[in-house]
């Protein structure tokens, strides 16, 4: 059961002038979060903005026992909502529903896990770093961003032991161009009996390409997708992704009940 | 204190009932709110057959609202007969099930089938939804397809019949007597009001079906304005909604006439909100010394007084 809870701005950490990560303390929430799984987020009450928005769980807080206290989330500003969230002062409270949907599934050794991030696509990814690192499994990040300076929270990864690929558009750090060209090569040159699994999580063209680099290479590929939902519960159908069904036909599935995690080489991409 | 009211041979246990396409088939929310605890759950609207419904994006958010047009996805009736009614009749819901049809033997056939399964209380008409072209709206857009479709649901039926009607017409109360002459039981209004949004940078509308229909709290004075009008008009019922977000919203349409309300877009910002509205309709009865609910209904107060309006 999802809890709703009124959580407290723990910290509001600003990345960029559009990024920040939202520290929320929600003890119950962090406790039963899977990663990749989401929350709907209110960021102020009244009628104006009207709606939650979804949100990844980034990080699970943990105090010095290790006891969960809280998450992160994220943010990229991109409308009112973001723009209230990217502002939120500490002490401030939150509606905040969660966990929701279906979590990655997380793989174990000797499978290697790749983690092919654009944007604020990583959002999902330092929860599910945590856990590849605690099961030892070998993990690598594909994380493409438009400059360097969007290209967050290198260290925390690095301190996973995630080794890291990066992509910036404007070649300002690592490969200049998108992320999905470091990762066709090393889908190309891996040996085909070493197991893998993809995770991506970006805008739905790297999605895409993504998920069609790994059915190319004959591997599996988790996307998180992203979709304009209002409820985050079934109740709405706004946030389907069409998605090829068992007997044939094309399917518009529920990306807050079926995901937000789905096969990627089931979807079916424009 | 009693917060029971009827719609027609209908008895709901208290007036707030989950609206169509904002609830999904209930069993949805079983986790989160006791679906025996509500009036009635107004399930999503259903074809003969599964509908796979528009391309995304389906909603954009409006001032104090929301846009959708999601166009009618569904599992079809025996789907939802084999798969969702028997959860929802374990829970003891209220059911009333909304129905669609592109014709008018359409709406009959559905009809006839759901009056032969255990667990039904009652049947909605969807002849208002703005996002289809075929059907449905066509009989809510004119005044005899709107008797007629009324009339022949009704020959077939001993259940409940109430046509949900469109606000996208000059006289919503005519819509409201047409259904009354072919026998409805009860009339539940409104439904969307079709509308637009346009992405500036882009110059393309911000849903795929280009146009869609418009809830949430900017709608509410319309939606209140239409539920007086048609309790002028008939003798039916009306279960009253558009953009009710909390009780004294829910209080608003029925002192305008509403014997029941449905809440649609409010519980998509908040699923808990059941029992919030409930304690705020018990807390209002308990000031205003009202032992029953229904004698709430069309208590507004329209008489003329001096300065009032200037002093207060």
């Amino acid at each position: 059961m999802p809890i709703d809870a009124s959580a407290e701005v723990i910290a509001n950490h600003a990345l960029s002038t559009d990024y920040n990560v939202l520290a929320l303390a929600a003890p119950a929430i962090a406790v039963a979060a899977a990663p990749g799984q989401f929350v709907m987020v209110k960021a102020a009450l009244g009628h104006d903005p009207l709606l939650r928005r979804p949100f990844s769980v980034f990080e699970v807080l943990r105090d010095e026992r290790g006891t969960p206290t809280g998450i992160s989330l994220l943010n990229k500003r991109i409308g009112v909502s973001t723009d209230l969230i990217y502002a939120a002062r500490p002490g401030q409270r939150v509606a905040c529903l969660g966990p929701l949907g279906r979590s990655f599934t997380v793989v174990d050794r000797p499978t290697e896990a790749w983690m092919v991030a654009g944007g604020v696509g990583l959002a999902p990814f330092a929860a599910l770093a945590e856990a590849l690192g605690a099961r030892g499994v070998r993990s690598t990040l594909f994380y493409g961003a438009r400059r360097a300076e969007e290209l967050f929270y290198l260290d925390l990864f690095r301190r996973l032991g995630v080794e890291l690929v990066l992509t910036t558009e404007d070649g300002s750090v690592g490969e200049r161009g998108r992320v999905v060209a470091p990762l066709e090569r090393r889908l190309a040159a891996r040996a085909a009996d070493r197991s893998l699994m993809i995770y991506a999580c970006g805008p739905e063209g790297m999605l895409a390409a993504a998920a069609t680099s790994a059915m190319r290479f004959d591997r599996p590929c988790q996307v998180s997708v992203e979709r304009i939902m209002a409820c985050g519960l079934g109740g709405c159908y706004s946030c389907v992704v069409p998605m090829r069904g068992e007997r044939g036909g094309v399917h518009h599935v529920r990306s807050c009940l079926a995901g937000p995690v789905l096969p990627g080489d089931q979807i079916v991409w424009d | 204190m009693d917060l029971s009211v009827r719609i027609g041979s209908l008895t709901l246990k208290n007036p707030l009932v989950a609206a169509s396409g904002c609830f999904g088939y209930g069993v949805e929310y079983a986790e989160v709110v006791d679906l025996a605890s509500l009036g009635g759950i107004a399930v999503k609207g259903l074809f003969l057959a599964e509908r796979e419904g528009h391309p995304a994006p389906r909603i954009v958010e409006t001032p104090a609202g929301m846009l959708n047009a999601i166009g009618l996805q569904g599992i079809g009736v025996h789907r939802f007969i084999d798969e969702k009614l028997p959860e929802l009749r374990a829970r003891q819901a209220t059911v009333i099930v909304n129905i669609c049809g592109t014709t008018l033997n359409e709406y009959v056939e559905l009809a006839r089938i759901l009056s032969d399964v255990e667990g039904v209380a009652a049947l909605e008409l969807n002849i208002s939804c703005p996002n289809i072209k075929e059907g449905g709206i066509t009989f809510g857009c004119s005044l005899a397809g709107t008797f007629d479709v009324v009339s022949a649901v009704r020959k077939v039926t001993g259940l409940p019949v109430i046509p949900k009607l469109t606000p996208n017409v000059t006289d919503v109360a005519s819509f409201a007597r047409a259904a009354e002459e072919a026998g409805a039981d009860a009339v539940s209004l409104v439904n969307t009001f079709l509308a637009m949004v346009i992405d500036v940078e882009t110059r393309r509308p911000k849903i795929s079906n280009v146009v869609g229909g418009l809830s949430g709290p900017a709608i509410r004075p319309i939606a209140v304005r239409m539920v007086y009008e048609c309790r002028q008009t008939v003798k039916i019922p009306i279960v009253g909604m558009g953009g009710i977000a909390d009780a004294r919203d829910a209080l608003e349409f029925m002192i305008a006439g509403a014997s029941a309300v449905q809440v649609g877009t409010a519980n998509f910002v908040d699923p808990f909100i059941w029992p919030k509205l409930l304690d705020g309709i018990r807390d209002y009865m308990q000031r205003h010394q009202i032992t029953r609910i229904a004698d709430l209904v069309g208590t507004i107060d329209t008489r003329a007084r001096d300065n009032e309006w200037i002093s207060s």
